[in-house]
């Protein structure tokens, strides 16, 4: 389809479309969002509520549904500040010194972000694990991982341990350390260079980060699947929690934890929307 | 935000690290404090968290020696399995190829109704857990299905078939490709294309001859990306996949299933060759990157 | 932060449920296809440990197949109980010193409970009209049953189809493993646990038949509705005894042996063997294998031990490393 150039370059918007291929570019986009992402969150949300919002709130207040959802919150509680707070010294490390090894603690940082969940999950089952490297040991002291919560949260962490250094690193590097080296010079300590003038130039950045880490650490099941043991009302996370409710013929109550967990990733995207604004992404 | 700061912003949808540019002056970055006590926190939790159970694994393996190692990851349904989710990974990175360049064009380019809307769901399969979406598709191509119903009286059967692995692989890559060619096609500047146009290139002309070969480092940095994640996908693909072994059994399953079967020498090789896979996909994007940061230096 | 929150917190970080006074909590680790019968039980028998011990009980579930369960459990999963379907997953434990050597003289009928066979699951009036063991090799049906190699049930289905080869082909062995490599290479899928097969054959619409035990065949008829399933219950199965034992090295480090012991007990009582009986499984208390008699079709049951002399010379000749059962596990 050929435009006339002179018509093209004098645009009164450059940026509202003028062409029929623009519009059917457009239409294109609509149709593949609409189909690949819109329905999907769509069925999901409707499956969940087919039979009304009360057999909804029953099938959530179901006991061992409602551990799961309280499992699921808990673990985003223990492991995104933790997170947080390594993301924050990673990228610090990162961005502010040069320093022998950086390429290979590099490495280390991003390896979690490339690597299958199950093998997440492998590495903690041949470390701490009854026959396992440590675990034998660990037994001993009567300190037992496997199948208990913490495994769920260490698995957790390794999966998620990018997400917050992967978005401060380039902002800060792009920042530079000018800002901190002022107030070095102007006698400001570690303590006060970090939250008067660090944290203020990435508290958007870091916010981002911790949400998309905690949307992760809802949603994580290969790893967790390996680690949990899959005890009922225990070690069972809400995504698990759905597999087993679809495998109870339960239906019903997996598309309701289902459109619990859809209604928390529209929250999440809401929310990164918001945060991109104002990060300027 | 200046287009300068833009520029920039384009490695940074992408990955870290990789080609840090060099600091000016060397000696003067031991200057902040916070060195020892940064340095100290992360190396001890990345011995902690990520090397050690690492570790665990490969010693594992290495106790298997080569040739019992060599069996398990050459054996015939390895193999089947290897292929089966490299060639799904590849059909859904080239389909978010497509798509994505797409979605991020429309976005970037055109100002219409609902653009925010289609900009926030771009992120969906990132929010969404990837049990939901897989839940989500195989209801939605299910015999039952509102998809199925159209397509399998087609012959078009996606559940239970390699089909069914590429469209949960695409799913939950989706957001890659467009994140990594947004913010480098928001820095092209619009006079560029004007200028082309004006010269008498047809819109094909100007995209393949300019604005392809801006935007190319990047696209296939998102591509890369799309693939490696797609290797590594597990909840959404076991719930269409089928599971078949040969036909619809992808690595990461056959991993479990040798855990489940207590056959751990299995479990742990093949899970090395997942690694594997996954420090090659990382060199493979650092090395993009350091090709993208030149361009962006060049076009600055 | 709120006192009750806090308390949640807690209990759940030591890996108890946030219940509240003191109940004695236990764990139960089961094969797959039991989700329903140890939710009954389980309803039933904490008021009752409440009548007769005075005490609070909470039994935890865990499900999956029974040979990957018992190697959770070495891996560290604190079972106190073990509800499993085959004799070979407890002496894994025992091998691996969780249990005693001598479990099965314990509780009563070899430590089992209760009983069930490998049946048939066919989709409604039979349309590839299979009847019996042999028709399971014909190039037109398509098989679903669990992985040998992770599940008892998948185990139960290998030996029941071997037992039966025996007597139709006069125990002539090349006979026998022609026919079994066909059977195998007729299942498309291998589910790692019994219910995640039924699910494969019941929501994937995958596979004629379905093999699995009689309680899941026709308790999955009844849930989903005789207007869509058929069971077809084979000329010859094998006696499937569901072994249970207290697991000693758990319980004795938790102080839960009293809980755990009468928890399997009351599977024997009257009313365990009740709820067993209702949900189709084939119980040896009079009372409640009288009231159930009917559901459960006449059929001729053989023993491991009549067939393939016990599960100690199984285990040598089939469940090996490179035995008969991988000879026949084509597609593995």
């Amino acid at each position: 389809m050929q435009i006339n150039p002179a018509d093209a370059s004098l645009p009164a918007d450059p940026r509202r479309p003028q062409s029929a291929v623009a519009w059917g570019l457009i239409g294109l986009a609509y149709l593949m969002a609409g189909a690949v992402l819109l329905v999907p969150l769509l069925l999901i949300v409707v499956t969940g509520f087919r039979e009304g919002v009360g057999v909804y709130v029953a099938n959530i207040v179901e006991p061992e549904t409602l551990h799961a959802i309280f499992l699921t919150v808990l673990a985003a509680i223990v492991v995104v500040p933790i997170n947080v707070g390594f993301g924050i010294a990673a990228a610090w490390l990162v961005t502010r010194y040069e320093f022998r090894g950086k390429r290979l603690l590099i490495t280390f940082i991003e390896i979690p972000f490339s690597v299958s969940p199950i093998v997440a999950g492998v590495i903690y089952l041949f470390l701490y694990g009854g026959q396992g490297l440590l675990g034998p040991l660990l037994a001993q002291f009567d300190i037992k991982l496997m199948f208990t919560v913490w495994a769920i949260f260490l698995v957790s962490l390794f999966v998620t341990s990018p997400f917050v250094a992967r978005e401060l690193i380039p902002l800060m590097q792009q920042q530079g350390g000018e800002d901190e080296e002022a107030a070095l010079s102007l006698g400001a300590n570690g303590r006060q260079i970090f939250w008067h003038v660090t944290l203020p130039n990435i508290r958007w950045a870091l916010l981002y980060g911790a949400v998309l880490c905690n949307a992760r650490v809802i949603g994580e099941f290969g790893a967790v699947s390996v680690v949990s043991g899959a005890i009922r009302g225990q070690t069972n996370t809400l995504p698990l929690q759905i597999e087993l409710l679809f495998n109870d013929f339960n239906v019903t109550g997996a598309f309701a934890a289902a459109s619990t967990l859809a209604l928390l990733a529209v929250l999440t995207i809401i929310l990164k929307s918001v945060l991109e604004q104002k990060t300027g992404h | 935000m200046t287009s300068l700061d833009t520029a920039r912003e384009g490695p940074r949808a992408v990955a870290f690290g990789t080609r840090l540019p060099k600091a000016r002056k060397p000696g003067r970055r031991h200057l902040l404090p916070g060195f020892g006590l940064t340095f100290g926190i992360t190396a001890l939790y990345l011995v902690l968290i990520v090397a050690l159970p690492l570790a665990a694994m490969l010693l594992k393996t290495f106790s298997l020696g080569w040739p019992e190692f060599w069996r398990i990851v050459s054996s015939p349904r390895a193999i089947s399995a290897y292929w089966i989710t490299f060639s799904s990974a590849a059909a859904a990175a080239v389909f978010n190829g497509f798509f994505g360049l797409l979605l991020a064009w429309v976005l970037v380019r055109y100002e219409f109704p609902g653009k925010r809307i289609i900009d926030g769901l771009v992120d969906l399969p990132f929010a969404l857990p990837t049990a939901v979406a897989g839940l989500a598709l195989v209801t939605l191509f299910g015999p039952a299905g509102w998809y199925g119903q159209v397509l399998v009286p087609l012959g078009i059967t996606v559940t239970h078939a390699q089909l069914g692995i590429i469209v949960a692989m695409a799913f939950t890559s989706l957001p890659f490709v467009v994140r990594t060619v947004q913010p480098v096609l928001e820095d092209i500047p619009e006079d560029v294309q004007e200028a082309a146009r004006l010269l008498g290139a047809t819109p094909f002309q100007v995209f393949s001859r300019v604005i392809l070969p801006l935007i190319l480092p990047a696209f296939t940095t998102g591509v890369v990306l799309c693939f490696a994640r797609a290797i590594g996908e597990f909840g959404a693909v076991v719930f269409i996949a089928g599971n078949l072994p040969g036909m619809t059994e992808i690595v990461s399953l056959l991993v479990f299933i040798r855990l489940d079967e207590h056959n751990y020498p299995a479990a742990a090789a093949l899970a090395t060759v997942l690694l594997a896979t996954a420090f090659v996909t990382l060199f493979l994007t650092n090395l993009l990157q350091a090709w993208q940061l030149r361009y962006a230096d060049k076009s600055r | 932060m709120n006192k009750l929150f806090t308390t949640a917190v807690a209990a759940i970080l030591l890996g108890t449920a946030p219940v509240l006074a003191q109940t004695t909590e236990i764990l139960n680790v089961s094969y797959d296809i039991s989700r329903e019968l140890f939710d009954a039980v389980n309803a039933k028998f904490v008021p009752s440990y409440k009548a007769s011990a005075n005490a609070d009980v909470k039994v935890n579930q865990s499900h999956a197949g029974s040979s990957k369960q018992a190697g959770l459990i070495l891996e560290g999963l604190e079972a106190d109980v073990v509800t499993f379907n085959q004799v070979i997953d407890v002496d894994t434990l025992a091998k691996g010193e969780f249990v005693t050597a001598d479990w099965k003289s314990k509780f009563a009928n070899n430590a089992s409970p209760f009983y069930s066979l490998p049946a048939f699951l066919v989709r409604e009036g039979n349309p590839k009209a299979i009847k019996d063991w042999a028709d399971l090799a014909r190039d037109d049906v398509k098989i679903i049953f669990p992985n040998p190699k992770t599940s008892g049930n998948g185990r139960y289905t290998y030996l029941a189809a071997r037992a039966w080869a025996t007597e139709a082909f006069a125990g002539d062995e090349a006979k026998i493993e022609e026919y079994l490599k066909k059977v195998f290479s007729n299942v498309p899928v291998f589910e790692t646990g019994g219910r995640a097969a039924t699910t494969t054959f019941v929501e994937n619409k995958i596979g004629d038949v379905l093999i699995t035990f009689e309680a899941e065949v026709l308790g999955t008829i009844k849930q989903l509705g005789d207007d869509q399933y058929d069971a077809v219950i084979p000329s010859v199965s094998l006696l499937a005894e569901f072994p249970i034992a207290v697991v000693d090295k758990v319980v004795d480090k938790r102080g839960t042996r009293e809980i755990a012991t009468a928890y399997l007990n009351y599977l024997y009582s009257p009313e365990g063997q009740d709820i067993a009986g209702s949900l189709f499984h084939r119980v040896h208390e009079a009372a409640a294998a009288e009231k159930y008699k009917g559901q459960f079709p006449e059929v001729r049951l053989v023993t491991v031990e009549d067939v393939f002399g016990g599960w100690d010379k199984i285990k040598a000749d089939h469940f090996a490393e490179g035995g008969l059962l991988d000879k026949v596990f084509v597609n593995q």
